[in-house]
């Protein structure tokens, strides 16, 4: 095979596996967006603070540590323990809804039937009230988040791919970061849940309900309160899944919130109400952002994949505005 | 009676006695946002350093320091507010801690008469005094580092890099793009293949770049980043098992949290520096004496010998030494910003001050004028041992190629000059 389709290959199947990250962070803004119609800004510190909660819990770190020092006069920082990974992810979702709730309780209770903008300004505030929040709670420093997933391109693949370089000295083998291939395995399950969830469950055809006519879904009995404070809690969860994978590449830290950006591009494609829209739309930027550097990169002097990604995605929206997979609003006067 | 008439006489004595105002020194830091991780440590490196002036001797020649601190959160806009907050409080130098702020700076500052220190970083050609007549940047600048890095690749590997592939990783800004030009001008002298590998900010993705690296198999690879692109970088590197020995940072992507989260596959990693590193210097005991043991420490005194702490420590100290320089010079204490320019641009630092100060070997020995605000650009290399969780110095302040970077210092200033209608002088 000649060296730069082995080459373009592996950069095909790298892309795929950042695309399901960048899809991971999607997921999240589609969730909100379809049961509340809110876009929702906060999104991307959703996940940066569920990483900073399940780094504080599982080091044991007392919460508003220095805010206490410096009031007290105290010089508390740790209470000696560390919770196991699984015991303080289950711990993290409980802070996690327990921010939906008061997300909900505090802020967009008080903003039902107001303009989507006025909603998404609330998000923006959010958005900064939870990093400030975020950094006086955990510290700003920066975290290693060690939750036993490893890391490093696999040695199978290399050696089991090998081959395809027939003799050619300078492949090794196509390269894959186990994380990445681990992090594809849990997005595609939670994609498969949150399909069957919204199809199949009670919750979730409320959910659908609330999303296409929250009136009517009210005036049917349906708890407008305990809808939302749902959606919020499952975007927390995402958030969670799609800080631990960020955060065990690059350590917990405050940039972790510039996430975000990256699944802007794929929502336009993919459309803001499909979580399949998501995937699949994630998948189409990772690649295509990692082609084009690959290919084109080079000639114009590189660095082109933030910007070729919203390229690629107005691209689309051209010939579909609503993105791949989402709802075609017709209003008719 | 008489208790009446001592009064008195203390009170005229009091009122006769000229005012003495503090000496003001601006900090903008930033402990909040994305790039806390690197400011919070650099800023209780400078508030410490002042705070352990006024504690141990009563301030700089008896007048007592004024550490005002303003956060920027690393935005050049806020930067340049808290500039604006501050400098009407008789702001004697200003620190920016970021290139976007310093060139922002440089003609605000001038026009204010107050001086700007951007150790390290900012606009390298300002280490043209006869141009930038308010801006130093000793002891050293990204042109130092580039060539610095070359030199310490060629003391390596016999004096000889023909053939040999170095990559440049770096943020994609004015500040990643700064070692380009020398280290393109090196090229031609010593014979390597350069190979460029912009990364777009923050950094958190480059999966591409590492790819790139993985093919085309450099000898070496050199970093200019910062923030969360630091860490991926090295992250990356560790994930395609890139010798990390080969691997060398700028000053920026050398500190303990750039390698930490890489765990032990950052062991050997190394990193560019212009000052010492680790705490065993006398000045971090009377620091643990005067200011964290008192309760004055700016953070929660954990940060003492970090990278970063300790180059917030060194930028306060060459402050308050231009300070005391500015005293003597002007023969008072309470000086003024122009003043404190003139005390800058007399510095003299050797060996024996920094042992006085209690800091043997911690930074090089550099003589400022008016000719050169750049220093002597001598350039040291670190390495990161994992085990131990240290930065140690395995390579001393050596000289950099100035032939090369002294050209390319007086063709940006001599264009800045010509744009600005600055004629070249000394004050």
């Amino acid at each position: 095979m000649p060296e730069s389709l082995l080459y373009g290959t592996e950069v095909v199947l790298n892309g795929l596996m950042a695309g399901v990250l960048y899809a991971l962070v999607a997921l999240g803004f589609v969730l909100i967006y379809k049961a509340s119609g809110i876009f929702n800004y906060a999104q991307g510190v959703m996940a940066l603070f569920a990483a900073l909660t399940l780094v504080g819990i599982m080091e044991g770190q007392i919460p508003f540590a220095h805010l206490i020092n410096a009031m007290f006069g105290t010089e508390l920082h740790h209470f000696g323990w560390h919770v196991p990974a699984f015991l303080a992810i289950l711990l993290t979702m409980v802070v996690m809804v327990f921010l939906a709730w008061a997300v909900q309780k505090f802020v967009f209770r008080h903003l039902v039937n107001q303009e989507p903008i006025i909603l998404f300004m609330a998000t923006i505030g959010l958005a900064y009230f939870l990093e400030g929040f975020g950094d006086l709670m955990w510290g700003s420093d920066i975290k290693t988040l060690n939750v036993g997933l490893p890391q490093g391109g696999s040695f199978w693949i290399e050696e089991n791919t090998q081959w395809l370089g027939f003799g050619n000295e300078n492949f090794y083998g196509f390269f894959l970061d186990r994380l990445d291939i681990i992090a594809t395995f849990i997005a595609a399950i939670l994609v498969v849940v949150l399909v069957l969830f919204s199809q199949y469950t009670k919750q979730g055809r409320a959910m659908r309900a609330v999303a296409d006519d929250h009136q009517a879904a009210l005036s049917v009995g349906i708890s407008l309160n305990f809808i939302w404070v749902m959606v919020w809690s499952v975007a927390g969860f995402v958030a969670l899944v799609a800080g631990i994978m960020w955060g065990a590449k690059s350590g917990v830290q405050f940039s972790l919130s510039l996430i975000a950006l990256k699944a802007l591009p794929v929502l336009m494609l993919g459309g803001f109400t499909s979580i399949p829209g998501a995937i699949v739309g994630g998948l189409i930027i990772g690649v295509g952002e990692k082609l084009f550097e690959f290919s084109v990169g080079p000639y114009i002097g590189g660095a082109t994949e933030n910007w070729f990604a919203y390229v690629l995605a107005l691209i689309f929206l051209v010939f579909r505005p609503q993105g791949l997979f989402g709802e075609k609003i017709i209003e008719r006067v | 009676m008489k208790l009446k008439l001592v009064t008195m006489a203390v009170g005229a004595v009091m009122a006769a006695a000229p005012v003495m105002a503090d000496l003001v020194f601006p900090s903008l830091s930033y402990r909040t946002g994305p790039y806390a991780a690197g400011g919070i440590p650099f800023a209780d490196g400078y508030a410490d350093y002042f705070t352990l002036l006024n504690e141990r001797d009563g301030g700089i020649g008896g007048v007592p320091i004024n550490m005002i601190e303003c956060e920027t959160g690393y935005n050049t806009q806020k930067g340049v507010e808290c500039y604006e907050a501050t400098k009407g409080e008789g702001a004697l130098v200003y620190q920016p801690l970021s290139t976007g702020i310093t060139y922002q700076l440089i003609p605000k500052a001038t026009a204010d008469d107050i001086p700007i220190h951007s150790m390290g970083y900012g606009r390298t050609s300002a280490a043209n005094g006869k141009v930038f007549s308010h801006v130093f940047n000793y002891p050293g600048n990204y042109w130092n580092g580039a060539s610095g890095a070359i030199n310490y690749l060629l003391e390596t590997n016999g004096d000889d890099l023909k053939g040999k592939k170095i990559a440049l990783v770096y943020h994609n800004s004015a500040y990643g793009k700064e070692p380009i030009r020398t280290l393109e001008e090196l090229q031609k002298k010593h014979g390597y293949d350069l190979t460029l590998l912009p990364v777009d900010h923050p950094g958190q993705e480059q999966k591409s770049q590492w790819l790139q690296i993985r093919r085309e198999k450099p000898d070496f690879v050199l970093m200019w980043g910062w923030g969360v692109m630091n860490q991926v970088a090295i992250q990356e590197a560790a994930n395609i098992r890139f010798p990390m020995e080969n691997f060398i940072g700028i000053w920026w992507s050398g500190a303990e949290h750039d390698v930490l989260s890489a765990g032990d596959k950052a062991n050997g990693y190394k990193a560019l520096t212009f000052h010492n590193v680790g705490r065993e210097f006398p000045v971090f005991d009377d620091i643990q004496k005067y200011v964290v043991d008192a309760g004055k420490a700016a953070g929660a005194g954990d940060q003492i010998g970090n990278v970063l702490y300790n180059r917030g420590m060194y930028a306060a100290m060459l402050a308050a030494e231009a300070a005391k320089t500015a005293q003597e010079m002007h023969g008072v204490a309470d000086i003024t910003s122009g003043q404190m320019r003139d005390g800058m641009e007399a510095l003299m630092i050797d060996e024996a001050k920094m042992v006085s100060l209690g800091m043997p070997n911690f930074g090089p020995s550099f003589n400022v004028s008016c000719d050169n605000h750049g220093g002597p650009g001598l350039v040291g290399v670190t390495q990161w041992d994992a085990a131990s969780q240290t930065w140690s110095m395995i390579s001393d302040y050596k000289p950099t190629d100035m032939d090369v970077i002294g050209a390319l210092i007086a063709e940006d200033s001599a264009a800045y000059a010509a744009e600005n209608n600055i004629a070249e002088s000394c004050n």
